[in-house]
């Protein structure tokens, strides 16, 4: 199965900075792919040369198999959810999400009624007749999706869509953008700097750092067997620690000789343990620093008895009962150690 | 309460000193005999009757109106094109060439009309309506760049974008979508271009020969001494600009405030 989308060893620079350095991507049909990182990353960019807005250095945009390189954004068959929604002020929002079939040529009967359609299934039936500035931040959200939608392009764009909502409108809205994402079936390509929103949302993770792809692939895959440092860094917490693996089954660590999956090359590796792998019940000595309650859980901060400056993370039931300062023994279970390239 | 005595006092002399001068000549407009100074007879619209029944006044005003229309609609729209010229593409030695559009504002209308009756002479084009009207583009145009480029933000170039994207043509953007966002800087634009070339004199004067416009009338008319019909005609110079520059700030500055 060929893929919707490929892009194909893409380079861009702005002036003398290298934003985006060799990067080849392909989303799938249907799929929901996050493109994830910090800013400065180039996710933005790359989105950018999807959506037809920017042509890079070099590569390729295939989309539905045909060269869209050099495609402007008019003619492709992709359309983009903006930050700022970038709704047309004077137009109602009838108008607004009509916009794209009026562009198209179709009467207006025809496109008034596939607009209303498409506020139906965004849940905003009533406001076919009010302007933009009537509605709420989460309400122009959504006219934004159902205007981008209405045209049924074969991919979606979507630019740190949540990124203006408030925290509880995110989480909502997110849920929401998923749901119609499953309803309608296009696929979205969606940017965001904000990992838990990677993890609610995508089929596909991309984790993007310095113009590069540093890790792709389920959100589940990302989070447990990340491949990099970095992604083990942006995609949830981790404990990060060097370490030199024997032959045996053992490796030798900063912070002691620990058991190790079989599998394991010989060899100095960096190793990661995610905080709810950590156990209460081992031999590596450390010292409580720090307790926050999160409610369902106590996140824990303790340091190495060998090295006071390695901090070592791990979530605890609530009920569990520690002090500041108390010297406990953890483990670290060998199938939950993560190897990661560095 | 002697403070506010002398405050009412100056602000009295201030609008007097403004407004005294027009409220005589609207005064003796409505004069019944022959010479428009006091004692005031009447009223009477006698005079008024004068001006309408004067073929050259009525066809300066026509003319005027006319000039007025076509030279501010086009001093909107090409300021319109050149504000959004400057506002969404990189030029090379943008701020230069901004200073330069907007320059004609600080120099006088004689130097302007001097120099448009050169460059017509030397064209071999002849004194016209037409020469007026493109005088008074020259003039109007930097002040409708000023206003219409101060309302373009990149707020609005996203919205463009988003425009593109679903498909719309450079044009379609333009027509649908940037002039819709900027109409009351558009109307602003429009109205004040339209004061001003109502009752420009110095270009009209130096580019007109044998169909001229109002002021110019209204000149060739005082030349032959004052009389209450050259009241009467300024009085309807003076309320036609009064209803343009209310049209200007119901329609156009009030939006813009907002």
């Amino acid at each position: 199965m060929t893929a919707l989308v490929s892009l194909q060893s893409i380079s861009h620079s702005f002036g003398k900075t290298r934003v985006l350095n060799d990067v080849s991507l392909d989303i799938a049909k249907r799929s929901y792919t996050v493109l994830l990182g910090p800013s400065g990353s180039g996710k933005t960019t790359l989105l950018s040369i999807l959506g037809g807005f920017l042509n890079p250095d070099s590569g390729r945009v295939l989309i539905e198999g045909v060269d869209c390189t050099a495609v402007p954004p008019a003619k492709r068959p992709t359309a983009t959810v903006f930050q700022d929604y970038a709704l047309f002020p004077h137009m109602t929002i009838g108008n607004n999400v009509g916009f794209g079939l009026r562009m198209k040529g179709m009467a207006k009967v025809a496109r008034h009624e596939q607009a209303r359609a498409m506020l139906a299934l965004v849940g905003l039936e009533g406001a076919f007749e009010k302007k933009p500035h009537q509605l709420s931040g989460g309400q122009r959200q959504r006219v934004a999706l159902a205007r981008a939608l209405v045209v049924e392009p074969a991919v979606l764009l979507l630019d740190e869509p949540l990124g203006a909502l408030d925290l509880k409108l995110r989480r909502q809205m997110q849920d929401e953008l998923k749901a119609i994402q499953t309803r309608v079936g296009t696929a979205f390509v969606h940017v965001t700097h904000d990992q838990e929103e990677a993890m609610a949302l995508a089929d596909h993770v991309v984790v993007m750092n310095n113009g590069q792809i540093e890790d792709e692939g389920t959100a589940e895959r990302v989070y447990a067997r990340p491949a990099t440092r970095f992604s083990a860094g942006f995609m949830g917490e981790s404990t990060v620690f060097k370490a030199e693996v024997r032959g045996d089954g053992w490796a030798d660590t900063e912070l002691g000789r620990l058991k190790i999956a079989a599998d394991v090359q010989q060899g100095s590796v960096v190793l990661a343990i995610r905080p709810e792998h950590v156990g209460l019940d081992g031999n590596i000595p450390a010292v409580v620093r720090e307790i926050v309650y999160q409610g369902s859980f106590k996140r824990i901060m303790a340091v190495a008895k060998t090295d006071q400056n390695h901090i070592l993370l791990l979530r605890t039931a609530a009920d569990v009962a520690l002090v500041v300062g108390q010297d406990i023994g953890l483990s670290f279970p060998a199938d939950k150690l993560i190897v990661l390239k560095d | 309460m002697s403070m506010r005595l002398l405050s009412t006092g100056y602000a009295a002399l201030v609008y007097g000193f403004v407004y005294l001068p027009v409220a005589v000549l609207i005064l003796f407009s409505f004069q019944s005999t022959l010479f428009p100074i006091p004692p005031f007879n009447g009223p009477s619209l006698r005079w008024y009757g004068a001006v309408v029944s004067d073929a050259r006044l009525t066809a300066g005003l026509g003319n005027s109106l006319l000039v007025a229309l076509l030279s501010s609609l086009c001093a909107t729209a090409l300021g319109f094109f050149a504000a959004w010229g400057f506002a969404r593409f990189r030029l090379p030695a943008s701020a230069l060439l901004r200073g330069l559009i907007t320059l004609p504002l600080t120099v006088s209308y004689l130097i302007i009309g001097m120099g448009l009756l050169v460059v017509f002479t030397y064209l071999g084009l002849p004194k016209s309506l037409w020469a007026a009207g493109i005088g008074h583009v020259v003039i109007n145009l930097p002040l409708c760049f000023a206003i219409i480029y101060s309302q373009m933000g990149d707020q609005q170039a996203n919205i463009e974008k988003a425009a593109r994207d679903l498909g719309a043509g450079e044009m379609q953007v333009l027509a649908l979508v940037t002039a819709p966002m900027v109409w009351p800087a558009l109307f602003a634009s429009f109205f004040l271009s339209m004061t001003f070339s109502w009752d420009e004199f110095v270009i009209a004067f130096l580019l007109t020969r044998f169909d001229t416009t109002l002021p110019v009338e209204i000149w060739n008319l005082l030349r032959a001494g004052l009389n209450p019909k050259t009241n009467a005609v300024g009085s309807l110079v003076f309320g036609i600009s009064v209803v343009f520059a209310i049209l200007f700030e119901l329609l156009a500055l009030r939006k813009i405030a907002k």
